[in-house]
């Protein structure tokens, strides 16, 4: 399935899909497998496979300490490609969330083949934007695959409907001014943004999902997100609950699908 | 020469000098601004408040007189008599490491300072490795009134504890950065952070001629008063263009400041010593452009150096302030275009230069500028071989030495035996 299959199931269901994020290779590669694939079968629609780096600027200490973990323990881009592998074989679109640096070394062309055959949906690509893309554009769309590029509460209009028109799959609005990580409260630079975002989508006759991004953390907050966006992004609480669980790799993974069936009702509840 | 052809070939079409960046920041297939969605606007605001302020008197104006009146500016052009003897003809210092603050930081940080002013933003955010940067931003912000904050890497903080004090006394605060390495290029990231969630009120004084479009511009702009003052000082003085103009190139915002005037001089050959550390062909070394690859790094497509996945190597580099594994984004296509020269020069080499001007001239240069010392007098050696003694090496002297102290007495075994805790 794509990821607007997925986001468009959802919306027949009348209500919003949930992404997932984790980075490949925390605790290790099989173990983040294994916490990916137990997100799928939890009830997350979208997962989100993130690329460890070891300088990511748009991260908060919580990405930080697991991708860190994670390149410690020798996490390779094959390893990355192998993981998104596996999640895709469970039927849920998979897309690689990555900064941009390790796809330019690996090589535009040849990472876009490898994520195309190992059925990856797509490529996020946060300090990645559609001026700066033009390889990556030509490369994704020669092979069908997702372009998901950024809008910020900075953003203006213009730049709002650019990278829109540019994005395929869905656009992932970054709801707050800030580095990834759990907010106890959510923003209200959301709604205001995801208005803009949809008057864009609207002119354009896309029908582009919009997914929210903003350190949703509870089946409450991603409730509230959902009864205005299209997707409700969580990453740092799910890569939170793997730390927190760092000796008991099963109560983790308890911790984790715990999680997903919260966020999963929340966003059937939005 | 090949840096000629190169010139013919390319062509001086349009208004944009050669070596210059176009409006998205490309310097050739260097440069660009990868950066994150949240802090385009930003960096637009940047760009449109520094072209409008480049072309108001008023600013310029104030800018020459903070540099005159508060830094000590312009800085003397000084003939090394002892040296130029050694080496067999004229070695020209141009002696930034009698600025406040002990280099030519403190060119850059006051005008983005007063960039800031003109914005209307009352914080400024800045990253440090060995300090001098930091310690710069601290400086202006004192003097102009603003907040300032400054990450350091953990590992940094320890090693430079005198520079940490100098920050808090000047009314900063120091921010230890303990994530991924510890060191410059954590200090970027963790101020990058900062920036993107207080961009509505504050300014990132980026310390060096890297990072995305307009700072490599931007920093170059600020800078470039070391080489326009030594060209017209050299003229003056000795009625001649150097035959050669030599710096120190971590992130390169001396260097950038030093070449910028002297680039469309096609006589004048230009070099680049970067850190070699323990040897280029060892993992130990800051050579980016020797030794790096391609990549992208803190916003720009530059050299970087990075392993087969495009992870970030950690560089290594005897001077702090060449501890960098990448390098601004104009020095990369000065170096494929073939403009400039890059060679390292490692660790020992450098100490060797450092005693050497020490004892010579009796100036103690930083540890980074010595690395320019070291390879100018290679050049220098070799220009007095083929055009003998009238030839002239100018050398930007970009920084003193006083900060390396520590390093330089356990280097050189100097002075009583540390005592047991001693830093």
């Amino acid at each position: 399935m794509s990821v607007r299959a997925a986001f468009d199931a959802a919306r027949a269901e009348g209500r919003a899909a949930l992404v997932g994020y984790l980075p490949a290779g925390y605790p290790d590669r099989d173990g983040g497998i294994e916490a990916l694939t137990t997100m799928v079968r939890a009830g997350v629609d979208v997962i989100e496979v993130g690329l460890p780096y070891t300088d990511p600027v748009m991260d908060g200490p919580t990405i930080q300490a697991a991708a860190q973990a994670a390149l410690e323990g020798g996490v390779r881009t094959a390893d990355v490609l192998r993981t998104v592998e596996a999640v895709a074989a469970t039927g849920t679109p998979t897309v690689v969330m990555t900064y941009w640096n390790p796809v330019e070394r690996y090589g535009v062309e040849r990472f876009a083949d490898d994520l195309a055959s190992a059925g990856g949906a797509g490529l996020i690509t946060p300090d990645l934007t559609p001026d700066f893309a033009p390889e990556w554009i030509e490369a994704a769309d020669q092979r069908g695959l997702d372009k998901i590029f950024l809008v910020a509460p900075s953003s203006t209009d213009e730049r709002v409907a650019y990278t829109t028109a540019a994005s395929r799959g869905f656009v992932y609005a970054t709801a707050v001014m800030g580095v990834t990580g759990a907010r106890a409260t959510t923003s209200d630079l959301a709604g205001p943004l995801v208005a803009r975002t949809r008057a864009a989508v609207e002119q354009q006759g896309t029908g582009l999902p919009v997914g929210v991004g903003l350190g949703v953390s509870t089946g409450d907050q991603a409730a509230e997100v959902a009864s205005y966006a299209d997707g409700v992004i969580v990453g740092s609480a799910f890569v939170r609950t793997l730390l927190d669980h760092a000796d008991d790799r099963r109560a983790g993974l308890a911790a984790l699908a715990a999680l997903t069936e919260d966020l999963a009702a929340g966003v059937r509840r939005g | 020469m090949t840096l000629h052809a190169e010139r013919a070939e390319t062509g001086q079409s349009g208004a944009r000098p050669l070596y210059q960046a176009d409006e998205q920041g490309w310097f050739g297939g260097f440069g660009g601004r990868f950066m994150p969605e949240a802090l385009i606007a930003a960096l637009d605001e940047l760009t449109v408040a520094w072209h409008d302020a480049m072309a108001d008197p008023a600013f310029t104006a104030e800018f020459e007189q903070v540099l005159r009146e508060y830094a000590g500016l312009p800085s003397p052009l000084f003939h090394a008599t002892r040296l130029s003897e050694r080496v067999g003809c004229r070695v020209l210092l141009k002696r930034e490491d009698l600025n406040h603050t002990g280099a030519h930081k403190i060119r850059n940080v006051l005008g983005q300072a007063l960039l800031t002013k003109r914005m209307g933003k009352k914080r400024v955010i800045a990253e440090t490795g060995a300090g001098q940067h930091g310690v710069a931003s601290a400086t202006a912000a004192a003097y102009f009134g603003l907040d300032c904050t400054v990450y350091m890497g953990a590992v940094d903080t320890r090693r430079q504890a005198l520079n940490v004090a100098r920050m808090r006394l000047l009314g900063a605060e120091v921010v230890p950065v303990e994530s991924g390495s510890a060191t410059l290029k954590d200090a970027i990231n963790e101020a990058m952070r900062d920036w993107v969630a207080s961009v509505d009120h504050t300014a990132y004084l980026f310390g060096t001629a890297a990072g995305p479009h307009p700072f490599p511009s931007m920093v170059g702009a600020f800078t470039r008063g070391i080489g326009d003052e030594a060209r017209a000082q050299c003229l003056e003085q000795y009625g001649v263009l150097p035959d050669a103009v030599a710096a120190c190139v971590g992130g390169g915002s001396n260097a950038i400041g030093l070449f910028t005037a002297f680039l469309d001089d096609p006589d004048v050959a230009i070099w680049g010593f970067e850190a070699g550390g323990e040897g280029v062909e060892t993992p130990r070394h800051a050579a980016t452009i020797s030794a790096g690859a391609t990549g992208v790094l803190h916003g720009a497509r530059t050299y970087v150096l990075q392993d087969d996945d495009g992870q970030t190597v950690e560089s290594h580099s005897i001077s702090a302030g060449l501890d960098y594994p990448g390098v601004g984004p104009q020095h990369a296509h000065l170096a494929a275009t073939g403009r400039a020269t890059y060679v390292p020069v490692t660790d020992d080499e450098a100490m060797q230069a450092l005693a050497l001007l020490s004892r010579v001239e009796g100036i103690i240069p930083a540890i980074e500028t010595a690395h320019a010392v070291a390879g100018a007098i290679r050049v220098a050696e070799e220009l007095a071989a083929t055009k003998g003694p009238d030839a002239t090496v100018l050398i930007s002297l970009s920084g003193r030495g006083d900060k390396d102290m520590g390093t330089v007495m356990e280097y050189f075994g100097l002075g009583d035996q540390p005592q047991e805790g001693d830093a």
